[in-house]
């Protein structure tokens, strides 16, 4: 439905208006917000989430677009439905953001994260790692007698709970990339 | 066909074609090719300042009084550093400005050079939109965007920053009319469908009020026409904020004064009443609303605003109309005429009665004395000496700010000039040179106080050398009043660095500047110094010493709403307490 898509200035029409507006739940949002790649762009993005004291739990950015010029910027964050309303709104007042979408309320969305594991260890804890990463379906990308480094990529769920395992196992460096997502269907 | 020329040529090329005829800068090394094109040509005038943040604030006032957009020239470093105070200022009161800062050639940014700061970095969060040009040829088109971008949607301050080897270097010029601007096109109309709901909730209203703000002015002058159409039309009561006088002329009928803190009585009153309250063009500023959860409890909201940040963003409304002030008005009268231009003629009679009663509460009223001058008397015999005159008025920041705003009549936009959002003292006296220098033959008063005049008090030379006559009328209570007034009302009377020792003698100072001074104490003399301070042709300094304790009433404490207003002395001390005295 059209009238999902929160287009970049509008602060209504969405299906997010129908719930209660004062509430003051911290509710989690991924934000989809598509910029024009140019030099500063992502720093006002920034620069407004730390001068407005909002939250930022996840941030991800790459050029999508070459020819057109633009760079997608996702955004986990967090707030009362009021703040995710005005950080999309803020969001939609700089001047190089095209558009706003908020994945959350857009309906369906698919959601990825990748993340690297480096995990030492031998004897028992190393036999173990390597049988978890194979249930978690992670890929070893490169491997000592002691060390393993896995590669995996899943929902930041997923990455939460492989890393709780690996922890005692031996777990000694995590780079995450962060949140991509992407809506369902076709549109 | 594109024509070639170096990037400081471009800069003035790309000003004239913007129809700029007036700059206001200072020069400095990384400025100096532009400065050399200046010299060469007589079509823009570039007025010559005395600190940075006087060239900003002179835009300010300028752009303010006339409509368009600002323009200011500064070099790195400290002329862009000494900027961002005006920038700031600029941001919050939404005023369109042009500041174009000289850089470090580019094959130094990084390194630490002479004069570099990070400008677009430090003035990114006070700027709406900022660009660093590393090419002479995107360089025409980038002054165009910054003008487009400030002027367009909701306005406010726009930077380009260029280093000193773009300034040199060649390349071709593109129009203004080629250059692209179609990235940035806020929505000007409001949704049909909501403004009939708020035609709907019009013709009900039986408690109605008009709550209006900068956005009116902002929206051009056919706005406030709209506007007074409307008023008129529909026998609602109208007030402002402090940025919006001047939209409904004061001396309108339906006009129940300023609101806020310092608002009127009756125009706080019909605010916590009212049953619809129809906000056009402001932002629920924490100034205007006192304690959110008991703002105006029993009222339906509409707003309407260009900016959608500013819906919702403090006030929860009914009704949100995102759109240009002066369109949504033209299709909300259009529709409400179209549908029989009903109102609750009833129950407006009952609201204006009660509206009448509360007038006759006579805030404003203080006690008058006839060997000290009262602050207040003072600005009403400036009002009275001056009123239909083509005057102008701007001020500094503190209680002669709200005197000025409570005793002086403004019947037209863009006669009003006074820093809202940022509260800095300091931005009169260059507001006035702005407008002065805009308005050459109008009379141009800057209503102050002693301390927020010596912030920027080195622009008289400015004023001097191109010979603008301002008026600089200082309510001299030596002290930095509103703090002291704070500290009576929140700290028990201990007045912990609130006066202003040691001052200058204004007359000398005035006389050191170049032009002419008079010190006035006694009030049967205020009169013949109000006459000598216009009659003089130039800049003239009228020192008026008043009484030094005086407070500023009405006042809503903060942290209470709007219904607890204090109302004169007897109330006052102590009265900021609780939660209240964590608010500013
Ligand atoms: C740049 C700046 N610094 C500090 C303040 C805080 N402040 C607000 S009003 C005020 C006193 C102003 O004194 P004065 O200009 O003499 O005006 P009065 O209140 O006495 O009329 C001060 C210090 C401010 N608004 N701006």
């Amino acid at each position: 439905m059209s009238a999902l898509n929160i287009k970049k200035g509008s602060t209504k029409k969405s299906a997010y208006e129908l719930r209660d507006p004062n509430a003051e739940v911290f509710e989690t949002h991924t934000l989809a917000v598509i910029v024009d790649n140019e030099a500063g762009a992502l720093a006002r993005v920034i620069g407004l989430f730390s001068g407005r004291g909002y939250n930022i739990d996840s941030l991800t950015v790459a050029e999508v677009d070459h020819l057109g010029h633009t760079s997608r910027i996702t955004i986990v964050t967090r707030g009362t439905p009021a703040i995710i309303e005005q950080i999309k709104a803020q969001l939609g007042r700089i001047v190089p953001v095209h558009d706003v979408h908020d994945l959350t309320v857009e309906g369906p969305s698919v959601e990825r994260e990748l993340a690297l594991f480096k995990v030492r260890g031998t004897g028992n804890d190393r036999v173990e790692a390597l049988r978890l990463a194979d249930i978690f379906r992670a890929n070893v990308m490169d491997s000592t007698l002691e060390s393993f480094i896995f590669e995996l990529t899943g929902t930041p769920d997923k990455v939460d709970a492989f890393a709780e395992l690996m922890r005692p196992l031996g777990l000694v460096e995590l780079a995450r990339t962060g949140v991509a997502a992407l809506s369902r269907g076709s549109e | 066909m594109t024509r070639q020329m170096t990037g400081a040529k471009m800069v003035v090329q790309a000003l004239k074609d913007q129809g700029v005829d007036t700059v206001f800068g200072y020069p400095g090394g990384a400025v100096l090719p532009i400065y050399d094109e200046i010299f060469q040509q007589n079509e823009i005038q570039h007025v010559l300042v005395r600190h940075e943040q006087g060239a900003v604030h002179a835009a300010e006032g300028y752009a303010r009084s006339t409509g368009k957009p600002g323009v200011v020239l500064v070099t790195s470093g400290p002329g862009a550093t000494n900027a961002v105070t005006g920038l700031t200022d600029a941001l919050l009161d939404s005023i369109p400005l042009v500041v174009l800062t000289g850089q470090v050639p580019t094959f130094m940014i990084g390194t630490d050079g002479f004069q570099e700061a990070d400008t677009v970095g430090i003035t990114r969060p006070c700027t709406k939109h900022n660009w660093l040009v590393k090419d002479t040829e995107k360089l025409a088109e980038t002054i165009h965007q910054a003008f487009h971008v400030a002027v367009t949607g909701r306005p406010g301050p726009t930077l380009v920053d260029i280093p000193k080897d773009v300034q040199f270097a060649q390349g071709s010029y593109v129009t203004p009319q080629k250059s692209r601007t179609d990235n940035y096109q806020p929505q000007m109309k409001g949704d049909i469908a909501d403004i009939t709901a708020l035609v709907e909730m019009i013709e009900a209203a039986e408690r109605p009020v008009f709550y209006t703000g900068g956005g009116v002015i902002n929206s051009g002058p056919g706005a406030s026409q709209l506007l007074r159409e409307l008023v008129e039309a529909t026998g609602f009561p109208i007030t402002s904020t402090l940025m919006g006088l001047g939209a409904y002329p004061a001396t309108g009928e339906k006009w129940i004064g300023m609101l806020g803190m310092h608002g009127l009585y009756e125009a706080n009153m019909a605010m916590h009443d009212c049953d619809l309250m129809i906000n056009i063009g402001a932002r629920f500023d924490d100034r205007i609303t006192g304690r959110i959860d008991a703002f105006s409890p029993g009222s339906k909201k509409a707003h309407i605003d260009i900016d959608p940040s500013s819906i919702n963003k403090v006030v929860r409304v009914d009704v949100p109309i995102v759109g240009d002030v002066g369109h949504v008005l033209e299709d909300l009268l259009r529709i409400w005429k179209s549908r029989g231009r009903k109102t609750n003629t009833d129950a407006l009679k009952t609201w204006w009665t009660q509206i009448n009663a509360w007038r006759d509460v006579k805030c404003l009223t203080y006690t008058n004395s006839d060997t000290i001058i009262k602050p207040q008397y003072a600005v009403e015999r400036l009002e009275a000496l001056t009123r239909g005159k083509d005057r102008y008025v701007t001020t500094e920041v503190g209680q002669h700010q709200m005197w000025a705003a409570q005793f002086m009549d403004f019947n037209e936009p863009g006669r009003w000039m006074t820093s809202g959002g940022l509260g800095t003292m300091g931005y009169g006296l260059p507001a006035s040179v702005g407008v002065q220098q805009a308005h050459p033959d109008a009379l141009v008063i800057n209503v102050a106080g002693d301390a927020s005049w010596l912030m920027n008090m080195q622009e008289m030379g400015t004023a001097v050398q191109f010979r603008l006559p301002i008026k600089q009328f200082i309510l001299n209570n030596e002290r930095l009043g509103m703090v002291r007034q704070w500290q009576q009302l929140l700290h028990g009377e201990r007045y912990s660095h609130s006066w202003s020792d040691s001052l200058p003698d204004f007359v000398k100072l005035a006389e050191a500047f170049g032009c002419k001074g008079r010190v006035v104490s006694n009030p049967s003399e205020l009169d013949d110094a109000i006459e000598e301070m216009m009659a003089y042709d130039g800049p003239f300094i009228l020192d008026v010493l008043v009484e030094k304790h005086e407070n500023c009433f009405p006042m809503i404490p903060s942290g209470e709403p709007h219904n607890s207003m204090l109302l004169g002395e007897v109330e006052a001390t102590d009265a900021i307490r609780g939660k209240g005295a964590t608010l500013v």
